[in-house]
């Protein structure tokens, strides 16, 4: 079987088993959207005080805010076996794994599915199609491909954060809930138009987690909005690469972290 | 009144234990306060029309925000909701004491001891270094003392009550979040509660979210004057109160129709 068609596999089963508890599925998608909605509430109470955040409309950043979510939905639901890898280390489940005949990444990552992320899901996409509705530019087929490009770039990305906060607990053993702060808070920060941020802060989520390269950039190229230096359109067309290329280092971070792994021994 | 106090300490002196979390939830929380008051500066800076709080002051309350962070009631207590799911429930119902006033002094142990592990460091380095304001007069500061502990009180109380909704509900992850959700928007921490549309703030002064964080934060920064603040912490025991009686008489119903099973 094909890494792909056993990845189904594992999604389909875990869905079925979720599904088994109906109403509880349906209140948890509910709260997840509430949780999540709040965000976007939030930014349209800003939006109706202060009318602009600079050059930015509510659109806009409604926009960026799609798009950074819906992402950020993909990669949990995705890559949720990654975030919870602490657990498998611990307890020594990861043992069993190592003896199964399919890559690591791909059983960890199956592992767990959660379907209430559909919550986030689903309520990004609802800004992401309003905003773009809304905001009166002329979709192009090259414009979509680029949204679709950002939002897989994207995906890309998160899940390499969770694959590398899974890759310090083989030698943590704990999950270090510091690596929050770049993927729940980087979904935080990339809500916003990177400009507004201070000079460090904008460098660190351009090269160290290049969170700017699969919203910000892409998102000026698509507005037709040029700035200086990496805010060149040529740039924001090609940037959500960098999510994917984020992906693959961080799995080669994790093939050497297995290389590594002692197991807990319980 | 002695076994409410005992669970009180006991809980409180176990809860103080974590550490680890501690530190690695202050860095996530300086991170997001940080960010957020970037935002906020950024939004200040592109209007020129009047706000009805200023730029100080609405640092002074994402930091508040923050360091009591949590003091709010967005989770429930996990060994009670663990006990109703495999119905060890049984043991806290033949406990000589009152239930309700048990899992109330764990509400607030609960919800003190994190949150003072938390807010010491964060409100120190605050004030230090991230434009934190103190608070203007003394009379604002006794103000704010005042009002946090009524904070206090009605946390506590939504959190019991959330615990007590799981007889209903055995596995209510969504009530948790729908009531997180809640609290977190119509208590300032999202977005100051000033800041919203001013068609929004008679509905916003009456909910009881306000006074898990508005309240307290506007009174330590003189936003409202202490004057105010008897008619507000009388609003805030009020709703205490109400939330009580409601958590007592859903606990009462839940005792009579609780079937355990045996095992």
């Amino acid at each position: 079987m094909s890494g792909i068609r056993l990845y189904l596999r594992y999604v389909g089963v875990s869905m079925r088993s979720q599904m088994q508890y109906r109403a509880s599925f349906v209140m948890l998608v509910l709260g997840n959207i509430v949780t999540n909605g709040i965000e976007i509430i939030g930014i349209a109470v800003l939006f109706s005080r202060f009318r602009s955040l600079g050059v930015w409309r509510f659109e806009e950043v409604a926009f960026l805010y799609g798009i950074v979510n819906v992402a950020f939905a993909i990669a949990e639901g995705a890559g949720r076996g990654f975030d919870m890898f602490s657990r498998t280390v611990r307890t020594g489940d990861f043992d069993r794994m190592l003896l199964r005949p399919r890559g690591t990444a791909l059983q960890v990552g199956a592992s767990e599915m959660q379907l209430m992320r559909l919550g986030r899901l689903l309520q990004g996409l609802v800004v992401l199609v309003w905003a773009a509705g809304a905001l009166g530019i002329e979709w192009t087929a090259p414009r979509l491909v680029l949204v679709a490009f950002a939002i897989a770039g994207g995906a890309c990305l998160f899940i390499g954060l969770f694959v590398a906060q899974a890759t310090l607990s083989f030698w943590t053993t704990e999950t270090l809930e510091l690596l929050n702060i770049l993927t729940y808070g980087g979904t935080e920060t990339a809500q916003y138009p990177l400009s507004i941020y201070r000079g460090w802060f904008r460098r660190f989520f351009t090269f160290v987690v290049p969170l700017a390269c699969i919203s910000y950039f892409p998102a000026l190229a698509i507005l037709g909005r040029e700035g200086p230096g990496l805010g060149a359109t040529w740039f924001g067309w090609v940037a959500p690469a960098i999510g994917v290329l984020f992906l693959v280092a961080t799995l080669r971070l994790w093939r050497f972290g297995v290389r590594h792994y002692r197991s807990t021994g319980s | 009144m002695r076994p409410y106090r005992a669970m009180l300490s006991a809980r409180f002196r176990l809860l103080l234990q974590y550490r680890a979390a501690a530190i690695a939830g202050f860095g996530t929380q300086l991170f997001w306060g940080l960010i957020r008051v970037m935002i906020f500066t950024a939004f200040y800076r592109s209007t020129t029309a009047p706000v009805p709080m200023s730029l100080e002051e609405t640092v002074t309350y994402v930091w508040l925000g923050q360091a009591l962070l949590l003091l709010m009631p967005w989770n429930w207590d996990g060994e009670i909701a663990q006990a109703i799911r495999t119905g060890n429930v049984a043991y806290e119902l033949v406990r000589p004491a009152d239930l309700y006033w048990l899992w109330f002094a764990r509400g607030v142990a609960m919800r003190t001891a994190p949150a003072l592990l938390r807010a010491v460091p964060m409100f120190v380095m605050a004030v230090a270094f991230l434009g934190m304001g103190l608070p203007p007069t003394w009379g604002a500061a006794a103000a704010f003392a005042v009002s946090i502990a009524a904070t206090v009180l009605l946390s506590a109380a939504i959190t019991t009550l959330l615990v007590i909704s799981l007889f209903w509900t055995i596995s209510g992850d969504g009530i948790v979040r729908l009531v997180a959700g809640a609290v977190m928007l119509f208590s300032g921490l999202i977005v100051p509660l000033p800041l919203f549309p001013d068609w929004a703030q008679p509905v916003l002064n009456a909910l009881p979210f306000r006074g898990i964080g508005d309240v307290p934060f506007r009174l330590y920064m003189g936003h409202i004057p202490a004057a105010e603040a008897p008619r507000l912490v009388a609003q805030q025991l009020a709703w205490t109160a109400a939330i009580v009686l409601v958590g007592r008489f859903a606990l009462d119903r839940a005792r009579r129709r609780l079937v355990v099973q045996g095992g």
